[in-house]
């Protein structure tokens, strides 16, 4: 009986749900936090030692702050840093606003409509820089057929749409890309909803615009800035869409660090490192901006207390 | 109900997101095509051919870029399915904080990061190597498998597992013949934005492949930096392939909303 009863417990032990749920909780999380943590929390730490000089590429040497204050004193770091967040800015705006209508169209789509939309979602980035390029270079498709139809007389008349001053390519390139991606968000989101808070407002005499705007857009408000955190964060910090699409100068932030990176000189190692840790540091304010945001809305959610 | 204004907005949002795919498809088999002809007056195969052939480096790209992504994604499967678990059934103290640090990878700019981890990598002798390209393949991958999975999971019915379990079934028989079922589709979603997030990636191989590892972007990146529009194009369609294969192969898993909702919570 005594041999029974201790062969139970120890049995207990490897009895899964009679742990603790936190226990259980930080043992099924521990691989992902584990692997991220070294990646990501470890990439970022090594990173800030070399940019204070206490590692470095081609050996140790004395703590300073010099790479920052090359950093901050490279001639092109604040037009740069406006650049990248004026053109992550406004192409997650435009795409947040054209998703939120193309995802009230499709949203009693079939499937292979909504498929259609989101053709440009498993196509990378490369692939749409190649096209946009073809598409829209002096010389480039759309040129070519405005001639033919006898709009233009010559390829100076097309309005320069690549590596322009303007970022037209870089700003078309992520519209045609992010779009399909924040729709699909919007749609699932869309499907999710009850659809009887929009009947009744319009079973109490709203018309379909007070509907849309009083009660549909408030519904979707956590899925758009959700949807756009994502989007304007991938912008912010891509490479090679500005790189091979936009204007030469000023460079956005990531193309910088690229250089710097690159730079067959190994001791302006530190000088990317910092100004990929600038990148990194403005990432992480957005990051907090979007929580003070969200952080009414995360608390009524979790006195709701569902998923 | 699809009206007749809605049917043409949709059908011209289609024609737009389309459209760059058509010179891509035209100078993959264009011979001479000089401004300002619409058409080429020569067609050919060599670009096709080229691409092929043992001696283009292309070949090898397109396996190791398929090989990176499907390990990456089985492995960020094996690390985002407990996640997602804990995520989505569990209530504990520092969940949300949890939660925020798996997002960082995909928030945070990872090119200082990768600086840092190149720094460790070089010592270990993994720089430019695949083993290396696949762990930080991971750094974006994780974050999203693990958003998508817990959102599955919190929609989940834990009865069923419960009542498999009191009728008599092991732990592994129910995770495999009742949970596994019952979050394919989430499964499905999640690997799908895994496996094109690898496909998709040249930061991070650049960094850390030192241009030993080569992938099918990294290729794409040096001709698009070169004038051969013909190879370019025939890359480009080639390297579109495999995601639209497995989009249409997920497409079901799409439709379900709980999968992608994870994306919308963030």
């Amino acid at each position: 009986m005594v041999g029974l009863t201790s062969k139970l417990s120890r049995q207990h032990l490897f009895q899964w749900r009679r742990w603790p749920t936190w226990a259980r909780a930080y043992l099924l999380l521990l691989p992902a936090v584990g692997m991220i943590g070294l990646l990501f929390g470890g990439g970022l730490i090594l990173a800030c030692l070399q940019s204070i000089g206490i590692i470095g590429i081609l050996g140790d040497t004395q703590p300073s702050l010099a790479a920052y204050g090359a950093a901050f004193s490279h001639p092109e770091l604040g037009r740069s840093l406006w650049l990248s967040f004026y053109l992550a800015m406004v192409a997650t705006g435009l795409s947040t606003v054209i998703s939120i209508g193309l995802a009230l169209l499709l949203r009693s789509a079939g499937r292979w409509t909504t498929i259609a939309c989101q053709i440009t979602l498993p196509i990378p980035h490369l692939v749409g820089v190649a096209g946009i390029l073809l598409l829209l270079s002096p010389s480039g498709f759309l040129a070519r057929l405005l001639m033919a139809l006898g709009w233009i007389q010559s390829d100076q008349d097309v309005p320069l749409l690549v590596n322009d001053p303007n970022n037209w390519g870089v700003l078309l390139h992520f519209l045609w890309k992010e779009i399909p991606f924040i729709t699909l968000i919007l749609l699932a989101v869309l499907r999710g909803m009850n659809p009887y808070y929009e009947h009744q407002a319009r079973a109490l005499g709203a018309n379909p615009w007070q509907c849309f705007w009083n009660v549909t857009l408030p519904m979707m408000k956590p899925g758009i800035l959700s949807a756009s955190l994502i989007v304007f964060s991938y912008i912010f910090a891509s490479f090679e869409v500005p790189f091979l699409l936009g204007s030469t100068r000023p460079r956005t932030l990531p193309v910088l660090v690229y250089r710097a990176f690159t730079d067959t000189d190994l001791g302006k190692r530190p000088e990317a490192v910092a100004l990929g840790l600038i990148l990194s540091g403005i990432s992480m304010a957005v990051l907090a901006l979007y929580l003070g945001l969200t952080a009414k809305s995360r608390q009524t959610y979790a006195e709701r207390g569902d998923s | 109900m699809i009206t007749l204004p809605r049917y043409g907005l949709i059908t011209g949002a289609i024609a737009l997101l389309l459209l760059p795919f058509l010179p891509l498809l035209i100078w993959s088999v264009a011979q001479s095509w000089f401004f300002p002809q619409v058409l080429p007056d020569q067609w050919t195969m060599i670009h096709w051919r080229q691409i092929f052939s043992p001696s283009s480096r292309i070949g090898e790209g397109l396996l190791q870029s398929l090989a990176i992504a499907l390990v990456t994604t089985s492995l960020s499967l094996v690390v985002g399915l407990p996640a997602g678990r804990a995520l989505g059934t569990l209530d504990f103290p520092g969940k949300m904080a949890l939660k925020l640090f798996l997002l960082m990878p995909i928030i945070v700019s990872p090119l200082a990061t990768l600086m840092g981890i190149q720094y460790v990598l070089i010592r270990l002798g993994l720089s430019g190597t695949v083993l290396g390209v696949i762990l930080v393949h991971l750094m974006p991958t994780i974050p999203y498998m693990t958003l998508v999975l817990s959102s599955v999971f919190a929609n989940l019915d834990l009865g069923y597992e419960l009542q498999a379990r009191s009728l008599g079934g092991s732990p592994w028989q129910v995770l495999w013949t009742v949970t596994l079922p019952l979050i394919a589709p989430g499964v499905v979603v999640g690997s799908l934005f895994a496996f094109l997030i690898s496909w998709n990636e040249f930061l991070l191989t650049f960094i850390i492949g030192g241009g030993r590892v080569f992938t099918l972007p990294m290729v794409l990146f040096t001709l698009l930096q070169g004038g051969n529009h013909g190879l370019v194009a025939a890359v480009a369609i080639t390297s579109v392939i495999p995601g639209l294969v497995f989009l249409v192969f997920a497409s079901r898993a799409l439709q379900q909303d709980h999968a992608l909702g994870g994306l919308g919570n963030v």
